[in-house]
């Protein structure tokens, strides 16, 4: 039994140490804004924040998790950057069929809290996640309107 | 318990003579055949008539109104990222009178009143928004009507004394209003008139504006439901393992014991072609999937869904090349022979893509349901509900009726999801419910998504052209090999006919060549072919417009200017190259100095799916890799519902084929799938993602698709341009197969 804190909530979950947090939020806390697309920490579908850091949940193990605080796209707009982020992504209409959004709202997130301005080269850099709908400039075209 | 998926639709197998070692191959023909036919030019079809249900004209069907103020549809069409949804809340909130933003979309059960193609269901062949715009646009004017005659009643005025304004009946005489709402249950119950006046399109509030699309907030904030999100109560989970060679079967478990004592599991389960494993989780039954020491039977001879020991994708395409089988006809226009005889120059050149695989982000899933009342119900993924339906029934054993079918959102389609036989899991889904006792969830691992997939099929066609001593082409032969999946899935050309989806864009285009022969030869493939986002444009407009450039490089024509020369008597081809020319900043082919190091460019042009295209790519050496700086695009789909998302489509679809272009290919090696997930199948990431910039040409000319028409342009675009650059024809996609040299 594992003890994790998810969205302010702390949950009692009872799986294997090794089973990816991805499992854990989907399948038995039901948070399943946070995708799976690979299992290999490739596409990114599966990003959370972890202590505000973007992290691909299909390849961080529960007992990986510890004490740290968990945020997922369900909590995403009580984030203030991550707030500015969703209203870029609407007003940009950065989504077609929309299954990496999850994702890619978490990595843009954490990007901006750490580079608040970030030039196309930070974007570049941090933005790896794949969209097989090819949303990229548009994924771009609003993180620089949620920077302001 | 070994029922056969994927053979359970073949309700026609007819010999086909192949070569070599693909000798009998059988052709799918379902129900679904019947009513394809409607589509295509030739031969006169054979649609069936619905029962008496006339597709797209019942208003209750498509149409809830409740009493909260909230506006429903129930459209035909899944939403997979298209824009659809926006676009049906538009195409009938326009005429009804109600704000787009106020309705919520779903796709439809199945029924006769959602068979809006000619009789045929389905969400493809960029066909949603042209088939259905002027039967929404009715529909949802029927349905003013209706609430206009049921308030006039309520009121006890003259119909004609009232108006409407967003989901309210206004009497202006009296001030009075009804909200269409309150008018609902009456409404239904009146008549529809049958010759309702439609909207002026002068006055259009909502069609061909940009109106917001409906469901990016719930995308952006991850609400947004796709089948893999859905959950029944007491399910069980589902991972796989699939047989390695496609037709193969289990034979042994060697550790089945150990596997039924790991924790969470409930069973271990043979299906067709693959093991099974049911837990109280996914991961904890994907573990397991992983974790079985399955022996599979010896891999049988190429056939109808077996691939052999020594299949590979280079001996495919050597077999297409060797191939010496009498081609049938698909365009001849003049005498090619005399003018190859009087030809000053010809040019000659194989040209050949890859197989590739969807890589849509959301792999497939199932849930299926043995409901108390005998019915079965199914959630997953799908492009046609009838026809999953009707294959459903037939694997459960149950009347078609019996099964119920919920087609969510798509996360990402691009052709993947219709009925390929082993290539979704449904069935799977079916097998293990019935088999437990239980409802069950399968999902496939990426992994298995790869291995199951079905492929856009590897394809090869041989060029000829003859220059005129003008320089000009003054005849084109085309000899293209291969398969399509109409041919496969829809027997069209099965009684010796051409299959459309294997030489579109080879055939038909505008070019004032005056003499043509192109011939087809059907060679069927073993591996499961698809549909993939624009079908056989995908490679046959590479192949066709990089071949015009090879003829232009013979002639010493300049490859822009020669299309425009040869187009002189299609104004509306003639418009989209000015109007890309134009985006570009006029034509300059290169190679020029720019920042970094010497760029060149591409043109192309494609007439996909009712649409026009031409395109152009910049593009210079990073290194030794060709990097795609800008694509232009001028579109012209002769008229749009929505400029805002057939941009995003246009977009979307040039990325794709500019995936494929750089990157993409699904290569067989020892009967064996090479690629396994995304790190070892590249898809384009943002570090290739050139600016794209689009141009929309509303012409006038009959609705033609959107979804798919921005890709075709793109390959051939790129690899004009890399011709520019380099002096290197590249014959052969994807272009990371070849080394440059800066």
């Amino acid at each position: 039994m594992a003890s994790i804190q998810v969205n302010g909530t702390r949950y009692e979950v009872d799986a294997e140490a090794e089973t990816p947090l991805l499992w854990v939020l989907r399948d038995t806390l039901g948070l399943t804004g946070t995708k799976y697309g690979c299992g290999i920490a490739q596409c990114g579908a599966c990003t959370v924040l972890i202590d505000g850091q973007a992290v691909r949940s299909c390849q961080m193990p529960l007992d990986g998790v510890g004490t740290s605080e968990i945020r997922t796209i369900e909590a995403i707009e009580q984030d203030p950057i991550g707030h500015k982020v969703v209203e870029a992504w609407v007003a940009q209409e950065v989504p077609q069929c929309g299954y990496c959004q999850s994702g890619q709202v978490m990595a843009a997130t954490a990007l901006l809290r750490q580079t608040p301005k970030p030039s196309d080269a930070d974007i570049r850099d941090a933005m790896t996640n794949l969209c097989r709908c090819g949303t990229y400039n548009r994924v771009a075209a609003a993180i620089h309107q949620a920077a302001g | 318990m070994l029922a056969k998926i994927g053979q359970s639709t073949a309700l026609t197998i007819k010999p086909i003579e192949g070569i070599a070692n693909l000798s009998r191959r059988g052709v799918l023909a379902g129900a679904a055949s019947l009513v394809l036919g409607a589509l295509l030019p030739a031969p006169p079809t054979r649609a069936q008539p619905v029962g008496p249900v006339k597709p797209g004209t019942r208003v209750p069907a498509f149409l809830v109104i409740g009493k909260d103020g909230s506006f429903k549809i129930l459209s035909p069409f899944v939403e997979g990222g298209q824009g659809i949804n926006t676009g049906m809340a538009q195409m009938i909130g326009e005429e009804l009178d109600v704000d787009p933003a106020r309705f919520a979309v779903e796709c439809a059960p199945p029924g006769p009143d959602y068979a809006v193609i000619n009789g045929l269901r389905m969400t493809g062949g960029s066909f949603s928004t042209r088939s259905s715009y002027m039967l929404m646009r009715r529909l949802g004017a029927t349905a003013r009507d209706l609430l206009m005659r049921a308030a006039a009643t309520r009121l006890n005025v003259r119909p004609d004394s009232l108006a409407t304004d967003d989901g309210q009946v206004v009497h202006a005489a009296s001030g009075r209003r009804l909200a269409y709402g309150d008018l609902a249950d009456d409404a239904m119950k009146l008549a529809p008139t049958e010759d309702v006046m439609l909207r002026d399109p002068a006055t259009f509030r909502w069609l061909g504006k940009p109106v917001p699309r409906l469901d990016v907030r719930a995308k952006s904030t991850g609400k947004a439901i796709y089948a893999i999100d859905q959950k029944v109560e007491g399910m069980l989970y589902a991972a796989v393992q699939h047989a390695p060679h496609l037709g193969t079967e289990a034979t042994a478990i060697a550790n089945e014991a150990a596997l039924k004592a790991m924790p969470g599991i409930h069973g271990v389960h043979r299906l067709p072609g693959a093991i099974a494993i049911t837990a109280n989780s996914w991961y904890r039954a994907r573990k397991a999937a992983e974790a079985a020491e399955v022996a599979w039977s010896a891999p049988p001879a190429n056939g109808f869904g077996a691939i052999a020991a020594d299949y590979s994708s280079p001996r495919m395409l050597a077999a297409l090349k060797a191939s010496t089988a009498q081609a049938i006809t698909a365009e001849k226009e003049g005498d090619a022979e005399a003018a190859f005889a009087k030809a000053a120059k010809v040019v000659e050149a194989d040209y050949d893509a890859p197989y590739l695989a969807h890589g849509q982000l959301e792999p497939p899933s199932s849930i299926a349901r043995f409901n108390a009342d005998g019915s079965l119900e199914l959630w997953l993924p799908n492009q046609m509900p009838e026809l999953f339906q009707s294959v459903a029934a037939e694997t459960a054993g149950l009347p078609q009726e019996k099964v119920i079918l919920h087609s969510p959102m798509l996360g990402g389609f691009f052709g993947r999801h219709f009925v390929y036989g082993p290539g979704n899991p449904f069935q799977q889904a079916i097998l293990l419910a019935k088999e437990t006792g239980k409802p069950v969830k399968v999902l496939w691992s990426r992994e298995e998504e790869f291995k199951r997939d079905a492929l856009r099929p590897l394809s090869f066609s041989r060029f000829r052209g003859a220059i005129g001593a003008d320089g000009k082409p003054t005849a084109i032969q085309v000899r293209t090999v291969g398969e399509g999946p109409l041919g496969r899935y829809f027997g069209v050309g099965a009684n010796g006919g051409v299959d459309s989806s294997a030489v579109e864009g080879i055939v038909e285009k505008p070019y004032a060549i005056p003499n043509r022969a192109m011939e087809y030869v059907r060679f069927p493939h073993p591996v499961t072919i698809a549909f993939w986002r624009s079908v056989g444009h995908s490679m046959n407009d590479y192949f066709y417009e990089a071949f015009f450039d090879e003829m232009a490089d013979a002639g010493k024509q300049d490859p822009f200017r020669l299309r425009m020369e040869l187009l002189k008597d299609k104004p509306r081809h003639r418009q989209l190259l000015e109007t890309v020319a134009a985006m570009s900043g006029g034509w300059k082919r290169g190679p020029y100095d720019a920042e970094g190091g010497k760029r060149a460019r591409g043109v192309a042009m494609a007439s996909p799916f009712g649409s026009e295209t031409a395109t152009i790519a910049e593009v210079s050496l990073d290194g030794a890799e060709i990097k795609v700086h800008d694509l232009w695009i001028a579109f012209d789909p002769g008229s749009i519902v929505n400029p805002a998302i057939v941009k995003s489509q246009v977009e979307s679809a040039a990325a794709l084929g500019l995936s494929a272009t750089l990157f993409e290919e699904l290569v067989y090696d020892g009967g064996l799938r090479q690629s396994h997930n995304f790190d070892d199948y590249p898809i384009l990431s943002r570090a290739s993602m050139p600016q794209v910039h689009v141009e929309i040409v509303e012409s006038g000319a009959p609705m033609g698709g959107v979804g798919e028409p921005g890709l075709p342009g793109v390959p051939p675009a790129v690899v004009n341009a890399v011709a520019a650059l380099t002096g290197r024809r590249i014959r052969s996609l994807p272009l990371s197969k070849a080394k440059f040299s800066s």
